[in-house]
């Protein structure tokens, strides 16, 4: 069975992000980037079904700037077996990478699609959603476990209020939550490797999507900077204090 | 809370930037080294480094090892980390190829042992002599004893160990007193103690291979009648399994200054079987491959804490508030201004800044004259690699283990009373730092090889591959207009080392003592003047990147200060030396014995 691992190369999840002062966006220059930690979590996914034999071929795929084939060698050096890296320049919209990724799928046939639920960078939680909708597959977000059984994807989900457990006909995309695994690291002779095998590099036009932006950025502001707190006598003072002055109770 | 997180940003300039990886990348056996290859490696290291090897680096240094029974248990989390840093092939990182490893030139090798010292030293020792015994068999033992030994020590299943010291003799091996006694079926009996045998008995692997330093019956008194031997804790089955535990056992671990986590170790040779590596009574020299790449190894650990210190000190002088700026309230908003406005804590973390970037680019200058001596197939280039190598190697090891004393003692300083206060981790890193001035040859021993045995030999040929191209590059950058300057300050530090040099090779043939008495000051003043060519070359590359370097401006910013401070407050020592040096021994020997 082939997998398809989508990874985005996104600011560092360590790195504090910078508003630019024309407020036009966040400050990437010179910053650390690195890949997306969710789809690190996928790609870690994609490994161990290999290595349980259920999975034959992982290939990732990534779009973005020519520097994305750093993301996809990290992702190489874990254990995908190819990558195809769709160079973009402008940003791309959810709407944009689903159409894109479906062209992918067109091509390369995957049995699941196992991405982020969101990257870090503008936390969309939109992209796999889509991607299942244009494929009409089904979907399984947020998972916290895996199975794979014949046909069928059995998928825990964290949602609010506990777990819940979906079962999916493959084909089928599944978006990971942060509790699916812990990603390994890359070792030593894995990252040597990754440099030999393939990456294919394509464009948008090799798969005929239009990226027009449908979406304005008004503006990208630093959220307001926290007052001090305060202490509380007690209970009572506390109760009052949210009814007369919060007034959330 | 000790912080790390490696200088990535500077390894990749004084790799790339100044010393030009390509051209090591150039050579067929390190033709996958590229540098998108290399930037990776560097980056999973550095994981490595800050994620696995940092928090178990407090914890080593509070639990210690333990010895019950015979048996060292390492502190909590190292074995983990072991297995962790193992299965992710960094034991072999630089290991040959053909036994497994990961064939990494040193350039890059160092880099990664910087990160391992600066997040855990007393770890790094465990695969760090494994790497010295591997050499040191691969070089001069059998076929036979290499097929037996090297992939498992290479993949770290196995660790090594080097067991020279005993308690009456350190650095006057030729005192040694452990004997070998042919067995008559190929194999040695070994009898004897060693003492502080790091790594000698552990609980991290199955086996310990030891590279014993002993006396066969009839051999020559002195260090020309000593032998190297392999002493394997568990002896090997045909089929690679364990057999019998051999006669070697640790009877008892040191308690220390520092490195606690790394168990040194009392061992007792008795009836132990050993065999020959490389022939009889040449144990030395066989020695002295593992000794050399040792002593590099133990420089760079100078560095790593150097950058960890510097590294906790920069995080506390941002945040501690005390006193005003003698310039005018810096944060008048706040009680008192963070420490790092006052002068004297600028001095401070300058200074432990300097050493720590002016190491590495020395270190990287270094690593690559040992890629080349390694991978060139041009017997001049290699001879100039190979001169430069044992040219620098006790420099490296003194100047950047003495550096990295000097650092941690500045962090301390620069916490205030909180430094000497354990809870803040950074008095670990004084006490770490001090075993790298003494283990593998005394900081004073480096001075000795240096002025001994380096300087003067072959007509002073090793010392020509260093001063010429200093001398090329004064020349050729004296009137630069972003670093002229500071060329003509190198220029004065470079004259008064070229003059203490001719002097003292003139008085030391006259009389040895005086050599002696020069050494250590000397072996200083060579690596300040090798750091003021690596800075101001720095500089100039900084200088010349800095207007289009959008994003990057800031670092090459940060290196031109650097370098500047370089220059200006550190560099004139070596003028200092100078007028030390030209006093000779006559004053350091006068005091007659009794009045001491
Ligand atoms: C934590 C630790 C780990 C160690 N690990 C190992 C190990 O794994 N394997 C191993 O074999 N050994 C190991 N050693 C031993 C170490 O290498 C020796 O301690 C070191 O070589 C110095 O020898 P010494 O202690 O006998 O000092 P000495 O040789 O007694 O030296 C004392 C002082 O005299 C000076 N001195 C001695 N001779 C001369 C001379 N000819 N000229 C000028 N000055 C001189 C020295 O520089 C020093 O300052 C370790 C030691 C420690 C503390
Ligand atoms: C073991 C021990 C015993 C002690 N005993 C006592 C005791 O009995 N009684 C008592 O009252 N205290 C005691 N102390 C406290 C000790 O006197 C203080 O730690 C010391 O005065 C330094 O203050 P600090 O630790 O707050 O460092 P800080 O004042 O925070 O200094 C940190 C660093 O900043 C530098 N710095 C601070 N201000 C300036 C400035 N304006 N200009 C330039 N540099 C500056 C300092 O030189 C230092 O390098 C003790 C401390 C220890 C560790």
């Amino acid at each position: 069975m082939k997998v398809l691992v989508p990874v985005k190369r996104v600011i560092d999840y360590n790195v504090k992000a910078r508003v630019k002062p024309d407020q036009s966006g966040v400050d990437l220059s010179n910053v650390k980037m690195s890949m997306n930690p969710f789809d690190e979590i996928a790609v870690e996914e994609a490994v161990r079904l290999k290595e349980k034999g259920i999975v034959t071929e992982i290939v990732s795929v990534s779009i973005g700037p020519q520097q994305a084939q750093e993301t996809l060698r990290t992702s190489l050096a874990m254990g995908a077996d190819r990558s195809i890296l769709i160079v973009v320049d402008q940003t791309v919209e959810p709407l944009a990478v689903a159409k894109l990724l479906k062209a992918v799928v067109a091509a390369e046939e995957p049995k699941l699609v196992l991405m982020g639920k969101q990257a870090i960078d503008d936390d969309n939680n939109a992209t796999g959603q889509m991607l299942a909708a244009l494929l009409g597959w089904p979907q399984a977000t947020f998972a916290s476990k895996v199975e794979i059984a014949g046909e069928v994807a059995t998928v825990t989900r964290e949602v609010d209020g506990g777990l819940q457990t979906l079962s999916a006909e493959l084909p089928a995309v599944v978006t990971v939550d942060l509790r699916l695994n812990e990603p390994r690291y890359a070792s030593l002779p894995n990252i040597m490797k990754a440099k030999k095998k393939p990456i294919d590099a394509k464009t948008a036009a090799d798969y005929g999507v239009d990226l027009t932006p449908r979406l304005k950025v008004s503006k990208v502001a630093e959220p307001p900077k926290r007052g001090g707190g305060i202490k509380v006598a007690d209970a009572a003072d506390l109760v009052g204090k949210l009814k007369n002055e919060a007034g959330v109770l | 809370m000790q912080t790390y997180n490696a200088p990535l940003r500077d390894m990749r300039f004084v790799l790339h930037e100044l010393h030009g990886l390509e051209k090591i990348n150039a050579y067929p056996k390190y033709a996958d080294f590229t540098p998108d290859v290399v930037d990776s490696v560097l980056e999973e290291a550095s994981k490595i480094a800050t994620e696995v090897l940092l928090p178990t680096n407090a914890v080593g240094d509070q639990e210690g090892c333990v010895l019950e029974n015979g048996v060292v248990r390492t502190p909590t989390g190292f074995k983990a980390a072991y297995d962790l840093f193992r299965e992710g092939g960094w034991s072999s990182i630089a290991a040959d190829p053909e036994w497994g490893g990961q064939g990494m030139p040193e350039s890059v090798n160092k880099m990664v042992e910087e990160m391992i010292s600066a997040a855990n030293v007393a770890f790094g020792l465990y695969p760090g002599l494994t790497g010295g015994a591997i050499r040191a068999l691969k070089d001069h033992g059998s076929q036979e004893l290499k097929q037996r030994y090297l992939p498992k020590m290479v993949d770290g299943t196995w660790t090594g160990a080097m067991c020279l010291t005993e308690a009456h003799c350190g650095t006057d091996l030729g005192l040694l007193r452990t004997k070998a006694t042919p067995n008559g079926d190929g194999s040695y009996r070994i009898d004897g103690a060693k003492i502080f045998i790091s790594a000698g008995e552990h609980d991290l692997t199955e086996n310990i291979v030891h590279l014993v330093l002993a006396k066969l019956p009839d051999g020559p008194k002195g260090v020309k009648g000593i032998s190297l031997f392999l002493a394997p804790k568990f002896i090997p089955n045909e089929d690679g399994s364990l057999g019998q535990r051999n006669g070697v056992v640790c009877t008892g671990i040191e308690h220390k200054m520092g490195l606690k986590g790394s168990a040194t170790c009392q061992l007792t040779f008795e009836d132990a079987r050993g065999w020959l590596v490389g022939e009889p009574n040449k144990g030395m020299a066989a020695m002295f491959t593992m000794m050399n790449v040792e002593r590099l190894a133990v420089g760079v650990q100078g560095l790593g804490i150097n950058e960890a210190a510097y590294q906790s000190a920069v995080a506390y002088a941002k945040d501690r508030l005390q006193g005003r700026s003698l310039a005018g309230a810096k944060r008048p908003d706040l009680p008192a201004d963070p420490i790092i406005v006052h002068p004297d804590v600028r001095r401070m973390l300058m200074t432990m800044r300097v050493y720590a970037e002016g190491c590495r680019a020395v270190g990287g200058w270094v690593a690559q004259a040992m890629d080349v001596a390694e991978a060139s197939e041009d017997p001049i280039e290699k001879q100039t690699a190979d001169d430069f190598v044992a040219l620098m190697t006790p420099v490296v090891k003194a100047l950047f283990t003495d550096m990295g004393s000097e650092a941690s003692n500045l962090a301390i300083q620069i916490y205030g009373g909180h430094g000497y206060i354990r809870e803040h981790g950074v008095e670990q890193y004084v006490r770490d730092a001090r075993i790298a001035q003494l283990y593998e040859g005394t900081n004073g021993i480096q001075a000795m090889d240096l002025v001994g045995r380096k300087v003067g030999a072959h007509m002073g040929r090793y010392l020509r591959g260093f001063f010429h191209p200093i001398a090329e590059f004064i020349a050729a950058n004296k009137d630069d207009a972003a670093v002229g300057k500071m060329v003509g300050k190198l220029e004065q530090a470079f004259g008064a080392l070229q003059l203490t040099t001719g002097d003292l090779v003139q008085r030391s043939m006259k009389d040895p003592e005086e050599a002696g008495a020069a050494a250590v000051d000397y072996l200083r003043m060579l690596g300040l003047v090798a750091m003021g060519y690596m800075f101001v070359k720095s500089a100039k590359i900084a200088a010349e990147k800095a207007p289009t370097a959008n994003g990057d401006a800031g670092f090459y910013e940060a290196k031109q200060a650097s370098a500047r401070f370089f220059v200006d407050r550190v560099l004139p020592q070596a003028t200092g030396l100078f007028l030390t040096l030209k006093s000779g021994k006559a004053a350091m020997m006068a005091m007659p014995e009794d009045a001491f």
